[in-house]
């Protein structure tokens, strides 16, 4: 509309430093995979962080960006996982990840290429969600997070139980599923489904969940149908959960019902609050941060010796108590998160370093004639 | 009713009763407002007025009797339907989408007409009808002289404005029938005096009917048309502002109670 001169060099100069940045990000990554068994760790690192990425910024399109406090992430990831890895595993490996009970006669012979897999098990997440947001969406608040909880452990009970034996291969799970064979591929499918979340948020249909976040009852006069509104968020976010659950499958390259306990669930919860509820490029960083800082920890878990005393405290478990700490210290001084509902902007980064004038500085209306 | 010689109603309430458990919030309200019309609906605090309210646009399902507009039975429809008939409303205590901006607050009351789906929507295939809806915003954020505060963040606005925001909303539904909830709640006379300048030129603008709640008795005897009184749920007067004024049982349980007006 009003676009002066002014912004237009703006524009420009954001996309030569989005284009630097991704081709640095790309370089790094390059240089990675090109020495991937000096960097082994880091790489997996890495493709676990963007893993995580996606699922944050999947549940952060529920929670905040739509207002619902859902809590049924692992239950998704669960299904579309095991929908993934059913669909991978060699058909010449299966009888041996199937030892104990045998393999279903229906999903014998089922095999597709991984990237179908994927969209499979993130339409099957979504199905399901659909199912249950049915009843689900009704409720309101916290009363909504206990019920997608306890759907979520449905699922995972479901996978274990005996009867499903045959085709999840119950409590032992499901081994021998094809990895990713590049850095690249993790970070195009992160890329892909999170540049989509993204274009919905900020579509006109992003718009209508920030009404609905912002007041329902507005939302409603304003002709927004609430319940399918808040349906359509909920099935679309439980479908990229689904596909960060295939994605995880596949980098775990063996997975039972444990990996999709309540945990994590918290896991991603904590990412979404320390990124930030309601900021995609929050949700990214914090995926990162946390994945990472597990990680950087870790020394914490080895003994410790000063002075030729053994410190009593360093033992294996101990860094995830200095770990809950950094968080209760992040919630309690940064409460909205590191981002707040702020985005990533090239304008306020330069408007941190000061190189530009503050254009908003006398406010509003003067020049903005252009049309 | 037989039909009347005179404008065709918009909006009727036949008989409607809005029970809490044992208490009943509205008995037996009948009334109606005609196309183009400017009515006022009053009362002590309590009266019932906004459950009135409530029951025309959906929030809640009357426990009997009926709602009629344009003819129709509005029993059953949600809220969000009986908008896209063409009632818009505003709220008692403000109800704005408090950190979206301005424009953001009104472009999402476009989208009742867009003709897209979550998929074009994601896949930007529905430009045309994006820009529609950003031209229309634009052209009513500028009728009612709210463009230059466009970015702003709704929540920042002055009450005064965040009020006119509220009705700007409202209208950028393209609604036949108005229903404004005391818009002149904790505005001083002045304000007062602009607002119902306001609307009355949003009437003949938008070709309008105003079914309004109100307390400020300036406003409501010079634009209202007629006046309809409840009283503990029941209506206990109805006819032109000088009827109203001169009505003994009106002053009795309303008027003569008013602190200033």
């Amino acid at each position: 509309m009003d676009q002066s001169f002014h912004a237009m060099g703006e524009r420009r100069r954001n996309i030569v430093l989005s284009l630097c940045l991704a081709g640095l990000l790309l370089a790094c990554c390059g240089y990675l995979q090109a020495n991937k068994y000096e960097y082994n760790y880091a790489i997996s690192i890495i493709e676990r962080s963007l893993i995580y990425a996606v699922v944050a910024v999947s549940m952060n399109l529920v929670n905040g960006f739509t207002g619902l406090f859902s809590l049924g992430q692992a239950g998704f990831m669960a299904i579309g996982a095991y929908v993934t890895a059913i669909l991978t595993i060699p058909t010449a490996n299966r009888p041996s990840v199937y030892y104990i009970s045998g393999i279903h006669p229906w999903i014998e012979n089922l095999h597709a290429p991984a990237l179908l897999a994927l969209i499979l098990g993130g339409l099957a997440a979504a199905a399901c969600a659909a199912l249950i947001g049915i009843p689900v969406l009704r409720l309101k608040s916290d009363y909504l997070a206990i019920a997608t909880l306890g759907f979520a452990e449905i699922i995972r009970a479901l996978i274990a139980a005996p009867m499903m034996d045959r085709i999840t291969n119950g409590s032992y799970g499901l081994k021998s599923i094809p990895g990713f064979s590049s850095i690249f591929q993790v970070l195009a499918l992160a890329a892909c489904s999170i540049g989509l979340m993204v274009l919905l948020i900020n579509s006109s249909y992003g718009r209508m969940f920030k009404a609905i976040r912002e007041d329902e009852i507005a939302a409603e006069a304003m002709g927004i149908n609430l319940f399918r509104t808040k349906e359509l968020s909920f099935v679309i976010s439980s479908f990229f959960a689904g596909i960060s659950g295939g994605m995880l499958a596949m980098f775990m390259r063996s997975i039972d019902s444990k990996t999709f306990q309540v945990s994590l669930t918290y896991d991603i919860l904590l990412i979404v609050v320390i990124g930030g509820i309601g900021s995609v490029t929050g949700s990214v960083l914090g995926a990162f941060l946390v994945t990472a800082g597990r990680e950087i920890l870790r020394f914490f878990d080895e003994p410790f010796f000063l002075g030729g005393v053994q410190v009593p405290l360093f033992r294996p478990g101990f860094r995830m108590v200095i770990f809950s700490l950094l968080l209760m210290i992040v919630v309690l001084f940064y409460s909205k998160g590191l981002m707040g509902t702020n985005e990533f902007s090239w304008n306020s980064i330069c408007r941190f370093f000061g190189r530009k004038e503050r254009k908003k500085q006398e406010g509003r209306v003067p020049h903005d004639g252009a049309k | 009713m037989e039909p009347s010689e005179t404008v065709a109603d918009v909006l009727e309430m036949q008989s409607v009763v809005m029970q809490f458990g044992g208490v009943t919030a509205v008995d037996e309200l009948s009334l109606h407002v005609g196309k183009g019309e400017i009515i006022a609906l009053i009362g002590p605090n309590g009266a019932g007025k906004t459950t009135a309210f409530n029951c025309i646009t959906g929030i809640y399902q009357p426990t009997s009797g009926a709602v009629l507009f344009e003819g129709r039975n509005l029993r059953g429809l949600s809220p969000d339907v009986i908008t896209r008939l063409g009632i818009a409303r505003t709220f008692q205590n403000i109800r704005l989408f408090n950190n979206l901006s301005v424009f953001d607050n009104v472009l999402i009351a476009m989208h009742l007409r867009a003709k897209d789906n979550v998929f074009s929507a994601t896949l930007r295939l529905n430009r045309k009808e994006e820009a529609r809806m950003r031209a229309e915003t634009e052209l009513l954020l500028r009728e009612q002289d709210l463009f230059g505060l466009k970015d702003e963040i709704a929540s920042s606005l002055p009450y005064g404005l965040q009020r006119r925001l509220e009705i700007a909303r409202a209208l950028a539904t393209r609604p036949s029938l108005l229903l404004l909830d005391e818009p002149a709640a904790g505005m001083n006379p002045q304000e007062t005096q602009e607002l119902t300048d306001f609307i009355v030129r949003i009437r003949d603008q938008y070709h309008l009917t105003i079914f309004m709640i109100e307390h400020h008795m300036d406003l409501v005897m010079q634009i209202s048309e007629r006046i309809y009184v409840l009283n503990f749920g029941k209506m206990i007067a109805h006819g032109t502002p000088e009827d109203i004024q001169n009505n003994p049982e009106v002053i009795e349980a309303y008027l003569g109670v008013t602190e200033d007006a």
